[in-house]
C-alpha cells in the first residue's frame, strides 16, 4: 500500500479513538484530584459589594473557596496583540473578578470539592452582591453618547485602525460609473467544539515545578502565557500537556483564566485541582466569534472593471481582550480585501468596541470569513446590479495566473495561484450552464432555485516572525520539531504543531516515511507536551503543515546530512558522492550502498564510525520561520432551493474547487473541507450567539436554542482540487483548515438571494428572515 | 443516601453504590472508569455519551445510574475483539468518519442500533437518524459513507 506523500492512508490516530481509547483532559484522573466548580456572574455589569463565601466553605466536602481577593498577587490575563498604526486600549482582565463584573459568565469565585458533585453544591451557596450596573450589549450602545463604560476609560472603544490608501480610494470612487453598497452583519459564533474545555493544575513540591492539563491547540504559548506573565513560573517548572483534544475551531487557540485559576489552586490546596466545562458554561465563556457590523462599497466602470473598495468595519471585541481578539479584525481580515480580483485601490477601517459580552477571539477562519463574506456578496450584488455574468464579472477582474508574485494594495503578497482554472473546473463541476433549466424546472414544483458563487483566498501558514512583530503580535510565528531516529531505525517525531482532530500523526508521518524511505509503521509523531517537545507554537490558521511540516523536513534534511557522513565512512566514499534515495545512501555511479537503519545503528553503535569528526547520534531539531503567508484560493458554488410558503431553504448541491497546493493526504484534506463548510453553512444559515439587549443575558446558551448544524441540515459535497504548489516552503503546501468556513456563507446567502430575489438576507438566514425577505420583495 | 446499582457492563456484573442523582455516564466514566463515552452537553443534545441498554441506544447523560439497575449496559469498549475492529468501527476508519474522535463512539454506538433495525439505510435514512449525533469537525459526510459502509460489510 502506497503511504507516501500524496497518498489516502487512513489515519493512526483512528484505532484508539474508535476504542474509546482515546485520552481526552476530562478522561484524566490525577491521584488525589479535587474538583473545582466556578461561581460565574449571572449579570452582564456590576460592581461587586460582596462575595460571601462562608456557607459554601461549610458545605460537605469543600476543600477551599477562593474569591478575587486572594488572587491579587496574581497577573492578569494576558492579549497577545496590538495592531500597529494607533493605541489600543487594553484594560486588565482579573483570573476572578475584582470589585466588578463585565459579562454574564465573568468569573467571580472557584470552589473546590472531594467530588464536582459537591462542589457544584457548594457554588451554589456562594452568595454574591451585584451593584447592577446599565449593561452595554450592542455596539451601536456601546458607541453611543454618554454610554456607561465598561473600563476605567473614557469610552468604549478599544482600537481604530486602518489599512490602504484612502486618499486612492477616494479618486478612484470620484472616477467610478457605478457603485454597489451593503451594509452587512458577520454574526457572533460560538465555535462550539464538541469537547466541552477542561483543566487540571498540580504542583510537586519535591521539584517545585507545575503541570497543567489542558484542552489547548497550543500547549507551549499556554506555557508561555501563563507562565512568564501572570504566575511567574519559569519554564523549566511548567510543564503544559494538551492531550487528545475533541476539536478546537480557535476557541481552544486563547489562555483562559480557568487555566490559570486551577494551577494557581492546585499549589494552595496542595492537590492536583480539575475543572471541566459543562456546555452552558462553554457558551458563556468559550471566545466567541466574528460579530461584525460593515459597511461596504465597490467602485466599479460600467463594463465591471473593479476601480475601488472601501471598508468600515465594527468589530465586537466582548468584554476584556482574549489572546488574538485584537488580530482578527485587523490583520487577519484588512489584508484579504483584495481577494482574487486586482481591485487598486482599497481603504478598510476597523473600529475595535468594548461590550457587556463573552471576549471575541478566533473562530475557524478568524477575519477571513468575514472578508471573503462582505467580498464575495458586494462582487456578486455588483454583478446583478450591472447585468453582467457573475462568472463573467470575477474573470474580468481575476489577478491572472502569471502574475506572481503578486502585490495587493493591503501589504500583502500572493505567492501563487491560478484562479479562472479554479473557477472555471467549479462551475463544470456544478453544471452552471444547465442552471437556468434546473431552476425552470424546480418552478414547477413551487420552488424557487438559486445558485451563488464565492471565490475566495487566505493567509495561511502563519506567519514570518520579523512581519508578525512589525504588525503588533506579541510572539513569535515560527514551528519547531525534533526528528529522532532510534538504533534499529525507527522514528519519533517531536512537533510543536497540535492535532486536534487534524490527523498530524498521520500526514506527518508519510512525509517522514516518504523522504527517509522508511515504513510508515516505523514513525510515530508526539505532540501536545512541553515536557517531550522542543517548543512550538501549535494549531491555528491552517499553518500545521505549512509550517510545522516545514520544520519537520528542515529536521530531516540535517538527518539525511549526517547520514550521508556517515555513510561516506561506512562506504569509503567522498561525502559528496553520497545521493540518498528509498531509504539507501549509495555512491553516485557504483552499486556500493547501505540502507537507511544500517546507518541508524552505527550511528548508536559506532564502531566502525569517523568519531573524531562526527558526534554519534541521530537525533536533529529545527526550527522553522515562513519567509511567506501562504494563499490557498478556491471556488465554492452553492445551489439552493427556497419554499416560497414556509421560507424553509434546503442546499441541493455544493459543488466546489480549492487549491491547497501539494496534497500529502486527499483523504483528511477532503475531510477538513467538509468540516469547514460545515461551519460556514452554521453561520449562514443556522447559529446565531443572541445576547439580549437589555440584560445582556445570553440568550443561545444552550444547544438546545444554539443551532449547530445536524446531519439533516447538510447535502453530500462535491469537491475537488486544483494545485498551483506553494514556491516558498519544501512540501509545497498551502493549507486546507480553513477554506470551507471562509467559502461558504458567502455562497450560501449569494444562492438564497438569488433565489428569492432580494438584494441581501442577513445571517444566520432563518426560514423566518427569508420568508420576511420574500414577502417584502413581492410587495414591492 | 447512597443506593447500590448492579448491571452487566461490557458483559460482565458489576456493582456501585451511587447517589440518586448520579447518571449513568458518571457511573461509566467516573466509578467504573469506562472513558471511551463522552460528554458533550447537558441538554440531551449531542450524544457523545450513546451507549446501548439492554440492546438499545441510549443517551447515558439522560439516564439515571439506578434506572440501568439490572440491565445490560455495552460501551463504544465492548466492539473491538483481540484487537481487531468492529465492521462498523473498520467503517469509519475506511471512510474518514472521525477527526478529533470526541463525537465517535457515540456516533458507533448510535449507527449500530440503526443499522440493527434497518440493515440498509438510505442517505437520507441516516442523516434523519443522526438527528441526536452532532459532529462539528467532519460535516457529516464522511460519516454517512461510513454507517452507510459499516451496514454493509455487517450484511456480508
Ligand atoms: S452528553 Fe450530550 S447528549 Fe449526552
Ligand atoms: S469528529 Fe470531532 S466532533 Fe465529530
Amino acid at each position: 500500500m502506497d503511504t507516501g506523500i500524496g497518498a489516502a492512508v487512513t489515519r493512526k490516530e483512528d484505532f484508539r479513538f474508535l476504542t474509546g481509547q482515546g485520552n481526552y483532559t476530562d478522561d484524566i484522573a490525577r491521584p488525589g484530584q479535587a474538583h473545582a466548580v466556578f461561581v460565574r456572574s449571572v449579570v452582564a455589569h456590576a460592581n461587586l459589594r460582596a462575595v460571601n463565601t462562608e456557607a459554601a466553605s461549610a458545605m460537605p466536602g469543600v476543600v477551599a473557596v477562593f474569591t478575587g481577593d486572594d488572587l491579587q498577587g496574581v497577573g492578569g490575563v494576558p492579549c497577545g496583540f496590538a495592531p500597529d498604526g494607533g493605541p489600543m486600549n487594553e484594560p486588565p482582565r482579573p483570573v476572578l473578578a475584582q470589585g466588578k463584573v463585565r459579562f454574564v459568565g465573568d468569573m467571580v469565585a472557584m470552589v473546590i470539592a472531594e467530588t464536582a458533585e459537591q462542589a457544584r453544591d457548594a457554588a451554589e451557596a456562594v452568595d454574591v452582591d451585584y451593584d447592577e450596573l446599565p449593561a452595554v450589549v450592542s455596539m451601536e450602545a456601546a458607541q453611543a453618547e454618554g454610554a456607561p463604560t465598561i473600563h476605567d476609560l473614557d469610552d468604549n472603544s478599544c482600537f481604530s485602525w486602518g489599512i490602504g490608501d484612502a486618499e486612492a480610494t477616494d479618486a478612484a470612487f470620484a472616477k467610478a460609473d457605478h457603485v454597489t453598497t451593503l451594509e452587512l452583519v458577520n454574526n457572533r459564533k460560538c465555535p462550539n467544539a464538541i469537547e466541552p474545555r477542561a483543566a487540571i493544575g498540580e504542583y510537586d513540591p519535591a521539584h517545585d515545578s507545575y503541570t497543567l492539563y489542558t484542552t489547548s491547540q497550543n500547549p507551549h504559548v499556554i506555557r508561555l502565557l501563563m507562565g512568564a506573565f501572570v504566575l511567574g513560573i519559569p519554564e523549566h517548572k511548567l510543564r503544559v500537556v494538551s492531550p487528545d483534544v475533541g476539536g478546537g475551531f480557535g476557541s481552544k487557540i486563547p489562555h483562559y483564566p480557568e487555566e490559570i485559576a486551577v494551577t494557581w489552586a492546585g499549589k494552595q490546596v496542595g492537590r492536583p485541582v480539575k475543572w471541566t466545562a459543562e456546555r452552558t458554561e462553554s457558551f458563556l465563556s468559550d471566545t466567541h466569534g466574528r460579530d461584525h457590523i460593515t459597511r461596504v462599497e465597490l467602485a466599479c466602470t460600467s463594463d465591471g472593471e473593479f476601480l475601488g473598495l472601501r471598508v468600515h468595519t465594527q468589530a465586537n471585541m466582548g468584554a476584556y481582550l482574549s489572546t488574538f481578539g485584537p488580530l482578527i479584525p485587523t490583520y487577519l481580515y484588512g489584508t484579504l480585501l483584495a481577494g482574487v480580483y486586482t481591485t487598486p485601490a482599497i481603504r478598510c477601517e476597523v473600529d475595535g468596541v468594548f461590550t457587556n459580552t463573552a471576549p471575541v477571539d478566533a473562530e475557524r477562519g478568524a477575519g477571513r470569513p468575514e472578508a471573503t463574506f462582505l467580498l464575495e456578496r458586494v462582487v456578486e450584488t455588483a454583478a446583478r446590479e450591472l447585468g453582467i455574468d457573475p462568472v463573467e464579472l470575477r474573470r474580468r477582474n481575476f489577478i491572472a495566473s502569471d502574475a506572481f508574485p503578486y502585490q495587493t494594495p493591503v501589504i500583502v503578497q500572493y505567492d501563487s495561484g491560478n484562479y479562472e482554472q479554479v473557477l472555471d473546473r467549479a462551475a463544470e463541476l456544478a453544471d452552471y450552464a444547465g442552471f437556468a433549466q434546473r431552476r425552470e424546472e424546480a418552478k414547477s414544483r413551487g420552488r424557487l432555485r438559486g445558485l451563488g458563487f464565492a471565490g475566495y483566498i487566505e493567509a495561511c501558514g502563519m506567519a514570518p516572525s520579523n512581519i508578525a512583530g512589525v504588525i503588533g503580535a506579541r510572539a513569535g510565528l515560527f514551528e519547531a520539531a525534533q526528528v529522532r531516529v532510534h538504533p534499529t531505525g525507527s522514528v519519533s517525531v517531536y512537533t510543536g504543531s497540535h492535532s486536534h482532530g487534524q490527523g498530524h500523526e498521520t500526514t506527518f508521518a508519510q512525509v517522514v516515511s516518504d523522504r527517509l524511505g522508511i515504513p510508515f509503521e516505523n514513525v510515530d509523531v508526539v505532540h501536545g507536551d512541553t515536557d517531550q517537545i522542543p517548543f512550538g507554537m501549535g494549531t491555528y490558521g491552517s499553518r500545521s503543515l505549512a509550517v510545522g511540516g516545514s520544520a519537520i523536513c528542515k529536521a530531516l534534511d540535517k538527518i539525511i546530512a549526517k547520514g550521508k557522513k556517515i555513510a561516506a565512512h561506512a562506504l569509503e566514499a567522498g561525502e559528496s558522492d553520497i545521493d540518498f534515495e528509498s531509504g539507501e545512501f549509495r555512491v553516485r555511479g557504483t552499486d556500493k550502498s547501505v540502507g537507511f537503519g544500517d546507518i541508524a545503528l552505527s550511528a548508536y553503535v559506532p564502531h566502525n564510525y569517523p568519531l573524531e569528526e562526527l558526534e554519534p547520534g541521530l537525533d536533529e531539531g529545527a526550527f522553522y520561520d515562513p519567509t511567506n503567508f501562504t494563499f490557498p484560493a478556491g471556488c465554492h458554488i452553492c445551489e439552493v432551493e427556497v419554499d416560497p410558503e414556509t421560507g424553509t431553504t434546503q442546499i441541493v448541491n455544493w459543488n466546489a474547487v480549492d487549491d491547497f497546493g501539494k496534497i500529502v493526504n486527499p483523504m483528511i484534506v477532503d475531510g477538513q473541507v467538509h468540516g469547514g463548510i460545515a461551519h460556514g453553512v452554521g453561520q449562514a444559515m443556522l447559529e446565531n450567539c443572541a445576547y439580549d439587549e437589555d440584560s445582556g443575558q445570553l440568550l443561545s446558551g444552550s444547544l438546545t436554542d444554539y443551532c449547530i448544524p445536524r446531519a439533516d441540515d447538510l447535502p453530500s459535497f462535491h469537491i475537488e482540487t486544483t494545485e498551483t504548489p506553494c514556491p516558498h516552503n519544501p512540501l509545497g503546501v498551502k493549507g486546507c483548515g480553513e477554506a470551507g468556513a471562509i467559502a461558504a456563507p458567502a455562497a450560501l446567502i449569494n444562492a438564497i438571494t438569488d433565489a428569492i430575489g432580494v438584494a441581501h438576507v442577513d445571517m444566520p438566514a432563518t426560514p423566518e428572515k427569508v420568508w420576511a425577505a420574500l414577502q417584502s420583495a413581492q410587495g414591492e | 443516601m447512597t443506593l447500590m446499582v448492579t448491571m452487566t457492563l461490557n458483559g460482565e456484573s458489576v456493582s456501585a453504590e451511587v447517589e440518586g442523582r448520579t447518571l449513568l455516564v458518571q457511573l461509566i466514566r467516573d466509578h467504573f472508569r469506562l472513558t471511551g463515552t463522552h460528554v458533550g452537553c447537558d441538554t440531551s443534545q449531542c450524544g457523545a455519551c450513546v451507549v446501548h441498554m439492554n440492546g438499545q441506544s441510549v443517551k447515558s447523560c439522560t439516564v439515571l445510574a439506578v434506572q440501568a439497575d439490572g440491565a445490560q449496559v455495552s460501551t463504544i469498549e465492548s466492539l473491538a475483539e483481540n484487537g481487531e475492529l468492529h465492521p462498523m468501527q473498520q467503517a469509519f476508519k475506511d471512510n474518514h468518519g472521525l477527526q478529533c474522535g470526541f463525537c465517535t463512539p457515540g456516533m458507533v454506538m448510535s449507527a449500530l442500533d440503526l443499522v440493527a433495525n434497518n440493515p440498509d439505510p438510505s442517505e437520507a435514512e441516516i442523516r434523519d437518524w443522526l438527528e441526536g449525533n452532532l459532529c462539528r469537525c467532519t460535516g457529516y459526510h464522511n460519516i454517512v459513507k461510513s454507517i452507510a459502509a459499516g451496514a454493509q460489510a455487517m450484511r456480508s
